[in-house]
């Protein structure tokens, strides 16, 4: 097809003549104070500025999108393509990235401030796994999945304060208490659907927030929790020396170094990260898994094949909330201190976005999603004001250019073709 | 022909379904025998649809009892089971009059998914199934086995791996039959499966609709408009007009009741008849040979 020259300059036309009747009142008039009062200055050449700038700049886009955009139509389908192959490529991917993640400590690259960074970066690949079950799987859109992250680092904060657990003891019983404040919160909002849902999963995400803010006797308030117990190696201090145990770099004999704990914490939180992947790799392919992916396409054929729809909405609001139980922990026992400050909506929204971006329900994706939306503001460090700007255009760049995310296409849980029909009327295999 | 036959296994007793001021349904009563095919027919807006709401636990009737009498000796009220209980547990499985696939899952998933309840249960609270145990194995190779005997019967083999979103309207339409007769339900209701069809994908569905009827042994509930299709396969007719039941009874007799040729072609006033509706009407050789399955 050749670009219709004609139809694009008229756009643009078009297009230069809204934003300059937008510039007239934004940018055509200037109030400015002076001895004598207010004056208004007249500054119609910044209207003809822009209008041209928008005139040039949307045909230059034309221009461009062309091509682009044809591609882009061709990925707008209504259904999620199903890739025709397996693919030998995202196994691959997957164990690389793994590899490379154990390995990350020991190249020379690591240092501390890296393997740090790295941790968060998988805090946050933990939480986009665990959300990635209650809106990727089960369709069901939480605007308040950091309330649980929340009360899971309460959770192990105050057990572990208070009757002096361990961390290994408090991860379940965190994950536990994450797991039935998502029951709670998924009884009343089982009906909602879409954005009613988010509304509600917003509301609630607000309220624990607030009330761990208010309610100083237990959680202190605004001031938080500080001193929270460090994780320890299976029973031994990662701790310069501690009365009365050995600690664990006595145990190994190796000198003592703080750089012991910050590796540790990392390949603590790869260990949660990794199970979670696993369970959600696992439980996609169970009957739940498909419930779940069922309720998100036609919640209505769902019940007409007798699949309970609160029961399934409902495990799966508990299963997401029990990793960000695991993941509320890690954060206490990394942090040593936590605060209502660490639990706001923005982080609900980074969690949310970093599902949306990794294209719902694929676990590469959101691995790629969390390095750039938790690496990208790192990167643009250096922009300094504008990072923020740079960070939003970045956003919109990949989901024009990725509308349903990064890793769009989907996984069936089952092929017909890897099954071939060997079984007997006994169900036994044949060789 | 089996002792089964002309048993109830549905029975509506007094079925009234009111929206506000709009009864819907009123008082409608008729029976559906197992092993047999009931058609509902009527205008549009006679409260087809709503009926079969009613059976399958999307609406709760206003007034009535609706029980459904399954070969197992089991009796269950429907009324009063709500929603998903009923293809749960009375075995009723439906198809929608605007298809309602899992568009975005493979065509072998939708089979998958319909066998959610045995899975279930195999699978212990997903615990033998996240640890692979062999008693979660068996069932769902029992499973597989049963979605690849349906895909093969539909001819849906060969697209098994694809997304039922991306099937033709035909194949669509066949993988929802497909996908209820896998919950292996005691009572299968069709609304208008074969809206959209072609004569000979029509004709493919008779003989298909017959051949479940003879092999399981279940009853049929169909609603359709398509009167070849109706004339040619029901045992049984239940015509409905503005919610009320008009006429019942074999298909030849209900054909030449006036009060249906009434509702369907209005009353003498009326002239301009088109002649393919009228044409339907006749009644058309009362069944076609099906694969070993004599003719009821």
């Amino acid at each position: 097809m050749r670009p219709n020259l004609r139809g694009m300059v008229k756009d643009s036309l078009a297009a230069a003549i809204v934003a300059a009747l937008l510039a007239v009142p934004l940018l055509g008039f200037h109030l400015s104070g002076s001895a004598q009062g207010l004056t208004l200055d007249y500054r119609f050449g910044w209207v003809a500025i822009a209008s041209l700038a928008v005139f040039c700049g949307r045909l230059a886009l034309s221009l461009a999108g062309t091509a682009v955009g044809r591609s882009l139509r061709r990925r707008r389908q209504v259904v999620l393509p199903l890739s025709g192959r397996p693919s030998r490529i995202r196994p691959a991917v997957g164990w690389a990235l793994v590899a490379v993640a154990l390995l990350l400590p020991w190249t020379p690259l690591a240092d501390r401030n890296l393997i740090d960074k790295a941790t968060l970066l998988l805090i946050y690949i933990m939480l986009g796994w665990g959300l990635n079950i209650v809106v990727g799987l089960a369709g069901l859109l939480d605007l308040g999945y950091v309330a649980f992250y929340a009360v899971g680092a309460y959770c192990y904060a105050l057990v572990s304060q208070q009757f002096g657990l361990s961390f290994w003891l408090c991860l379940p019983l965190a994950g536990a208490l994450s797991a039935s404040f998502g029951v709670l919160l998924g009884f009343p909002v089982l009906r909602l659907r879409g954005d009613y849902l988010a509304i509600v999963t917003l509301g609630f995400g607000e309220i624990v927030r607030v009330v761990l803010l208010n309610w100083q006797d237990v959680t202190n308030g605004p001031i938080g929790i500080s001193g929270i117990a460090r994780p320890t190696f299976f029973g031994l201090p990662l701790l310069a020396s501690v009365p009365g145990r050995t600690t664990f770099h006595e145990f190994f004999g190796l000198p003592f170094s703080t750089d012991h704990r910050i590796y540790f914490l990392y390949y603590l939180i790869l260990a949660l990260a990794l199970a979670t992947n696993l369970f959600t790799l696992r439980i996609r392919r169970l009957p739940i898994g498909r419930a779940w992916e069922a309720l998100r396409e036609d919640e209505t054929a769902c019940r007409s094949l007798g699949i309970d729809p609160t029961k399934t909405k409902l495990s799966a609001f508990a299963l997401g909330a029990m990793f960000a139980g695991f993941a509320g922990s890690f954060f206490a026992t990394r942090q040593g201190f936590i605060s209502p400050e660490s639990f706001t909506f923005i982080e609900s929204a980074i969690i949310l976005a970093i599902v949306v971006l990794g294209g719902m329900g694929s676990q590469i994706g959101i691995v790629l999603a969390a390095v750039l939306l938790v690496g990208l503001p790192e990167w643009f460090r250096d922009l300094q004001q504008y990072r923020m700007l740079a960070f939003g255009g970045a956003m919109v760049v990949i989901m024009l250019w990725r509308p349903r995310g990064l890793l769009a296409s989907r996984e069936p849980t089952v092929r017909l073709a890897e099954r071939p029909a060997t079984l007997d009327a006994a169900g036994e295999v044949l060789p | 022909m089996n002792a089964e036959t002309g048993q109830p296994l549905l029975t509506v007793e007094h079925l009234s379904m009111r929206f506000g001021g709009l009864f819907a349904v009123n008082d409608l009563s008729f029976a559906a025998n197992r092993r047999e095919i009931t058609a509902i027919i009527g205008p549009n807006g006679a409260g087809k649809t709503t009926v079969f709401n009613c059976l399958t636990g999307f609406y709760k009737p206003t007034v009535g009892r609706l029980t459904l009498s399954p070969p197992s000796g089991a009796r269950f009220l429907l009324e009063r089971i709500d929603g998903f209980r009923i293809a749960k547990e009375a075995g009723v499985a439906r198809t929608f009059q605007n298809i309602r696939l899992f568009a975005g899952m493979s065509v072998l998933e939708n089979l998958m998914v319909a066998q959610h309840n045995r899975l279930m249960r195999a699978s212990v609270y997903s615990l033998a199934g996240l640890l692979g145990l062999a008693g979660y194995r068996a069932a769902e190779r029992r499973a597989l086995d049963l979605a690849r005997h349906w895909l093969d019967r539909m001819g849906l083999l060969a697209q098994a791996d694809q997304t039922a979103g991306s099937l033709p309207y035909g194949l669509q339409r066949r993988l929802e039959i497909a996908r209820a007769m896998c919950t292996e339900p005691a009572m299968l209701c069709l609304d208008e499966p074969a809206a959209g069809l072609n004569p000979r994908e029509s004709q493919e569905l008779s003989r298909l609709l017959l051949d479940i009827r003879g092999e399981f042994g279940i009853g049929i509930l169909l609603i359709e408009h398509d009167m070849s299709v109706v004339m040619q396969i029901s045992d049984h007719l239940v015509v409905l007009d503005h919610g009320a039941l008009i006429a019942q009874g074999p298909p030849a007799r209900v054909s030449n009741d006036p009060a249906v040729i009434r509702a369907y072609l209005g009353t003498e006033e009326d002239e301009a008849l088109p002649p393919e509706v009228a044409g339907d009407l006749v009644a058309v050789p009362h069944s076609i040979p099906s694969a070993g399955q004599p003719p009821c």
